[in-house]
């Protein structure tokens, strides 16, 4: 077990490098951000100006250290446009957005686990089609389309929720429902596949044939093992939501953190977006980590 | 080809023959309502897209302020724009059916890139094992782990929208599935006897990979391709519609959507349009692909 763990510390903390490296790299790779950030009347020795000011006449490798440095002490420079520091910037926001992460996570499981679990006991009957056909729509709507439309139909033609915003719960519920709906289709499709398969193994069967109660045995039994995967598919889908919520909150004009770096990505803000991008690389990583050492506790046999 | 060839000596075998794996196949195929439809509308799309010129009543770039945001046919009865008009009076329709190339082209384009880079390092993988094999979930691990959506924002704020450069970003952005599935698929097939076989009348290891191993994993990197496919057409709308993809004047239906987002309370049609657009070729792309699945591998359902 201990072997495992540090075994996937040790690749994840490589991966968490080259993940610097790259947030780092991305913006800068285009040579002329000090034409860029100087303006489009700017002379060359304005530019060179604008250069020497950001540190940008230094070779790359010279810059990745001296950001790196400071981002360890917890200085990640600050904003070209709002000059206030990046970490403010980041946790000033980051609570909408994970607010909005958990809440459609957790309205996807809601209704991912149920329907996957019918269906898996309904196998080819109605229901089972049903639930397959409504995660193949799930996947094929643009979460940004389901969001205008949400807007028209709850917004304008009802008026029952606010259109834009973070301010109360009620901003939350049409981005949440955006946003769960596309994180639920591979959620609900996980549960049926693992169910089906626990359920045409041979200790299940022993379950059925002891006579235990089918209640005892789908939910005792069946589903513990049938929702491993969907334990790391929860954290890996939470991590991707972190940073997959720019379409939701741009449209709904929710002031987190994918807004902050489609914002900061447009002004070319490379401090913020470095930051942004590093910082859900992170989140991304501690989270595949936690659910590796999850399903390790949970199935003894995978750190084998 | 060599169907026809066989198609004499095959009448001869006694009934109580299986069919063969091919025939089986073909079987199931004709059998699979979701395939059918998928594959025939995604060829409809794809007709469509090669012969926008002849089939768009107007030039989707063509602006007629006279004509502005004229209602679909349905509303007003006015032929000459059966889908009406945007804001600019461009002929909403013909937009439409250029915008079919551009979803179809990235779609496709950046899974060619995107399949060829992520099969090629999945089979090395798997096949090499080891310190190569290392290197390739390292890489894996990486791509898994950056913020694919901002990275392509990014990228294309960097590098301009183009279609050229949003094939390219998305092809190199989502080459991890099959890296994935092929590995593992290899792993499988590493031990088997037809690569011991191989490996024992001296094939080189080149031999062995192209001749041997590829062929073995094709279905299933064609399977995630399709799925990929739909996936991306998702992104390069969901970028377009965000400013940072395919450029006006250019016909993208997420720029459409995006065009038509200051208009939506009172012309609901000019989202709603391109939406569905985008909408039917995707579920039709999925049901395509998941009925290649079932067909070609149907103990892999799901």
């Amino acid at each position: 077990m201990l072997r495992f763990v540090v075994g996937r510390i040790f690749m994840l903390t490589l991966v968490a490098l080259t993940v610097s490296f790259i947030g780092f790299g991305l913006l800068r790779m285009s040579g002329d951000l000090a034409a860029v950030l100087a303006g489009e009347t700017a002379s060359a020795a304005d530019i060179a100006r604008v250069a020497k000011q950001y540190g940008l006449d230094q070779p790359l490798y010279m810059q990745y250290l001296d950001w790196a440095g400071r981002a360890l002490r917890g200085d990640l420079g600050s904003s070209l446009f709002t000059h206030e520091p990046v970490t403010e910037l980041i946790l000033a926001r980051i609570g909408v957005t994970i607010k909005l992460a958990f809440s459609a996570l957790t309205f996807a499981l809601v209704f991912a686990l149920p329907l996957g679990v019918l269906a898996a006991i309904r196998r080819n009957t109605w229901i089972d089609r049903t639930v397959l056909t409504l995660s193949v729509f799930g996947q094929a709507i643009p979460s940004f389309w389901l969001g205008l439309l949400l807007i028209y139909l709850f917004g304008v033609i009802l008026r029952w929720l606010p259109i834009s915003g973070s301010d109360t719960f009620a901003h939350f519920i049409m981005p949440t429902v955006t946003l769960g709906l596309a994180t639920m289709p591979a959620l609900m499709r996980l549960t049926r596949t693992g169910m089906i398969d626990v359920l045409a193994s041979d200790y299940i069967r022993t379950a059925w044939a002891k006579g235990l109660a089918p209640m005892s045995v789908l939910f005792k039994h069946a589903l513990r093992n049938a929702i491993l995967p969907v334990v790391s598919l929860s954290a890996v889908s939470l991590g991707f939501l972190l940073g997959g919520s720019v379409i939701v909150e741009s449209v709904f004009a929710l002031n987190g953190i994918g807004l902050l770096a489609f914002d900061s990505i447009k002004r070319i803000d490379f401090p913020v977006v470095q930051s942004i991008l590093v910082f859900l690389s992170f989140c991304y990583i501690l989270l595949t980590l936690l659910s590796d050492i999850i399903n390790a506790k949970l199935d003894p046999r995978i750190a084998l | 080809m060599t169907d026809s060839v066989l198609a004499p000596a095959a009448l001869e075998l006694p009934e109580s023959m299986p069919p063969s794996p091919r025939e089986e196949m073909r079987r199931r195929a004709k059998s699979h309502v979701g395939l059918i439809f998928g594959s025939a509308v995604v060829l409809l799309a794809a007709f469509v897209a090669i012969f926008a010129p002849v089939l768009a009543p107007y030039d989707p770039y063509d602006q007629d302020l006279t004509q502005r945001l004229i209602d679909p046919v349905w509303t007003t009865g006015n032929w000459a724009h059966l889908l009406g008009t945007d804001s600019l009076g461009r002929d909403y329709l013909s937009r439409l059916i250029y915008g079919s190339r551009i979803s179809l082209i990235v779609g496709f384009g950046a899974a060619v890139i995107a399949g060829t880079v992520g099969s090629t390092i999945g089979i090395l993988g798997g096949y090499f094992g080891g310190r190569v094999d290392a290197v390739v979930v390292y890489l894996i691990n990486v791509k898994l782990a950056l913020p694919g959506l901002l990275i392509a924002l990014s990228l294309v704020s960097i590098v301009g929208g183009s279609v050229t450069a949003l094939v390219l970003i998305l092809g190199f952005l989502t080459w991890d599935r099959y890296a994935v599935v092929t590995r593992s698929a290899v792993q499988q097939l590493r031990g088997s006897d037809f690569i011991t076989a191989a490996r024992a009348v001296g094939a080189s290891q080149t031999r062995i990979i192209l001749g041997e191993l590829l062929p073995n994993v094709m279905n299933q990197i064609i399977v995630i391709a399709s799925l990929e496919i739909a996936i991306v057409i998702l992104i390069e709308a969901a970028l377009s519609f965000l400013g940072l993809g395919v450029k006006p004047p250019e016909p993208s239906w997420g720029l459409m959507i995006a065009e038509a987002r200051n208009f939506m309370f009172f012309k609901p049609h000019l989202i709603a349009i391109p939406g569905l657009a985008i909408f039917l070729l995707v579920i039709a792309i999925n049901m395509a692909g998941d009925g290649l699945r079932d067909v070609t591998a149907p103990e892999g359902r799901n």
